[in-house]
């Protein structure tokens, strides 16, 4: 005879309830606790040992990650996590993109559901803190400011004029923060109008819903390019914040994100030193025949071990450049004068031609 | 000697470990401490898991001044204040949208499911096909219908849509009432801008109409349901007494039927409160909107979870207590 028991208001068959932690411990196998990272990235080991990287990125946003008719992603964050691929594997292909919106990503990135994060994110200070997000930056690969954009009809010129109007504005964004407090700082009160995409946002400033949309001027004119009619906005004379884009993994693993780092750094560093996609080849022989050129012998690891020193092939830079080419190239192609954004170098020049864009010496 | 209560038993009890009152209990108890070993496990794990990320439970962000403004809001706040300021401000705003959402749902629904008994055959046909076509249409998919194909395309100024009393602009929807001085007005077009006692923003608007729409089709089947449940006898016995359609439903057949509808209801409430938290996709800024901005700025994520589950799970037993104490108010009571 079985009897029925009573443990915590549930009635149990006691032969049946054997089974229950057998079930459990096994639903538990796979969350075994994190081990501590040594020397060896143990992200790294785990992205070369899956075989593919996985890169977290807008995919909506022309210039920085768009999918195009054939379903290939293209863009300047796009090119940043073909050219990690690249370092690690020697084959730009081997990535996986994931589309995140701006709330989802530290979450996404923080889970490890990504590897990298190169979805035009702003470096700040409460995003790198340990107490923050607890994100850990790599060098900049797009400085941005923050602006407006208005429908030419409306005839706004200033942010004054905005007063008591709806503003749309992407949640989650450093955007909306930058919007409270300048709007704030010039005492006009407003309507802030948040979605959770950037879709929506845009779709509801062109559905007339708000008078003006604001966000990053790149993003803005990026955007501007694929509406309707393109010429119907303008964009305010106004920059309300420094934006600097910058790709970024999680403060867990020191080791992965300098790898990550030295290849933006190999990005910048290439552009300067005249190495370009198509010299790339040329540029290795002259290493290989010349050893009076260190320095260059030392980028292109054939000398030294910068490559090993990472936990990358010797010639990771070899295979950054030939895959994706220099910054310059990857800014040309995607946001300036080769592609519909035709974005200004400006601040985004290399440091010897007056920007920001300085790589620290390979050595 | 043998214990008095071995005498009265007329076989001896066996072994402890072969007892058929003691082996269930004994299972039972090792079960009991497995699954105790394993939530302290998995404890640990999660604490040994956050402490290494150095992301252990913290509240002092809920101090801190929040940064981003809210543009509606029942409760005054702006951007200096803190975070937690802000979060009641987003939960008074889901507190608005879901109160609407239960009146109109309930009133939309009762209507739906009286008029699905009616001898008028048009009558009956249309809410059919109503409660059949929003019942099978995701929440989500209307909610942007509204919003961005039926709010967005409204006009503006002085093209708007005017009935005495309502004016429905891309703007927002503006009510006649008592303004400035207890006086009655009704909405005005000031410098091309709509002014008016009341005022709903479009995003509001959209999302209580979704939702009351959407639950309202549900409601609908279980009024019906519950209509149906009341034999036809007394139907027909109030009709020979000379009673008609209206007052046989009135006064007969729904005071029976709530017994059946008012639990029925009970869960529909339930999922109107949760699905207001899908406002985030038309632009409306309630308690989720709130949390995940703030979410996204503190990147304290387990603790702002914590208090959107806290905060959810409150108001649907708060719905849940209030419902079974209506529904013990309808039962029959027996003397």
């Amino acid at each position: 005879m079985r009897r029925r028991l009573k443990l915590l208001g549930m009635s149990f068959r006691p032969t049946r309830a054997w089974a229950l932690p057998l079930v459990l411990a096994g639903l538990l196998a796979g969350c075994a606790q994190d081990g501590g990272s040594g020397v060896q990235s143990a992200k790294l080991s785990m992205v070369q040992g899956r075989g593919k990287l996985v890169c977290g990125v807008d995919g909506k946003l022309p210039g920085f990650s768009f999918v195009g008719p054939d379903g290939r992603y293209t863009g300047l964050d796009v090119d940043v996590c073909q050219a990690m691929a690249a370092a690690i594997f020697g084959d730009a292909s081997k990535v996986e993109f994931r589309d995140l919106n701006s709330s989802e990503r530290f979450a996404a990135l923080a889970s490890g559901e990504v590897d990298l994060l190169s979805r035009n994110t702003t470096m700040t200070l409460s995003r790198d803190a340990p107490g923050g997000n607890a994100l850990s930056f790599a060098p900049t690969t797009f400085y941005d400011g923050q602006g407006m954009m208005v429908p030419v009809a409306s005839g706004i010129t200033t942010l004054k004029a905005l007063a008591g109007k709806p503003i749309c504005v992407e949640s989650g964004t450093t955007t909306e923060l930058n919007l409270a407090d300048r709007m704030r700082e010039i005492g006009v009160a407003y309507t802030p109008l948040k979605f959770q995409t950037g879709d929506q946002t845009y779709a509801a400033y062109l559905g007339g819903r708000c008078i003006a949309v604001t966000s990053d001027r790149s993003q803005l004119a990026a955007k501007r390019s694929s509406f309707p009619n393109p010429e119907a906005h303008t964009l305010l004379k106004d920059v309300m914040s420094k934006e600097p884009l910058t790709p970024a993994t999680t403060n867990a693993d020191p080791a992965w994100a300098d790898a990550v780092r030295w290849t933006v750094n190999a990005l910048i560093q290439a552009e300067e030193l005249g190495i370009t996609k198509a010299n790339i080849t040329s540029k290795v022989a002259q290493a290989k025949a010349n050893p009076n050129q260190p320095d260059l012998r030392r980028f292109l690891g054939v000398e030294g071990d910068f490559g090993k020193q990472l936990g990358l092939p010797a010639d990771f830079v070899v295979k950054i450049i030939s895959a994706v080419g220099n910054y310059g190239e990857i800014f040309d192609r995607n946001v300036g004068p080769a592609s519909k954004l035709k974005l200004d170098r400006g601040v985004n020049n290399q440091w010897t031609k007056g920007g920001l864009m300085y790589s620290p010496p390979f050595r | 000697m043998r214990d008095p209560q071995a005498l009265l038993d007329p076989l001896d009890r066996p072994p402890w470990w072969r007892d058929r009152r003691v082996i269930p209990w004994l299972g039972q108890g090792v079960v009991a401490l497995l699954l105790l070993v394993l939530i302290a496990f998995l404890l640990g794990n999660l604490v040994h898991n956050l402490t290494t990320r150095g992301m252990l439970l913290s509240w002092r962000w809920l101090g801190q001044p929040a940064g981003f403004d809210i543009s509606e809001t029942l409760v005054p706040f702006s951007a200096e204040m803190p975070y937690w300021r802000g979060l009641v401000a987003g939960l008074a705003n889901t507190l608005r949208a879901v109160l609407t959402g239960l009146v109109g749902a309930t009133l939309l629904g009762t209507l739906a499911g009286m008029a699905s008994f009616s001898r008028n055959g048009l009558l009956r046909g249309l809410t059919r096909t109503y409660v059949e076509t929003i019942r099978n249409i995701p929440l989500l998919l209307q909610l942007i219908f509204w919003y961005f194909v039926v709010f967005l395309s409204l006009p503006n100024g002085t093209a708007a849509l005017q009935i005495p009393g309502v004016v429905l602009a891309k703007s927002g929807l503006y009510l006649a009432g008592f303004g400035q001085g207890m006086h009655w007005s009704l909405p005005q077009l000031v410098n091309g801008v709509w002014q008016a006692p009341l005022r709903l923003s479009v995003e509001f608007a959209a999302l209580i109409s979704g939702l009351i729409i959407y639950s309202g089709a549900f409601i609908a089947e279980v009024v019906r349901g519950g209509i149906a449940s009341v034999p036809k006898g007394q139907w027909e016995a109030a009709t020979s007494l000379g009673m008609g359609w209206f007052a046989t439903l009135r006064h007969v057949v729904l005071p029976q039927a709530l017994r059946v509808i008012v639990p029925g209801l009970n869960t529909q409430y339930i999922s109107l409160a949760k699905n207001s938290s899908l406002a985030v996709a038309v632009g409306f800024t309630d308690l989720y909107s709130v949390a995940e901005t703030t979410l996204n700025q503190t990147g304290r994520a387990l603790e702002v979870y914590l208090l959107l589950l806290g905060a959810y799970l409150a108001m649907d037993l708060v719905i849940s207590l209030l419902m079974n104490g209506l529904n013990r108010f309808v039962q029959i009571r027996e003397r």
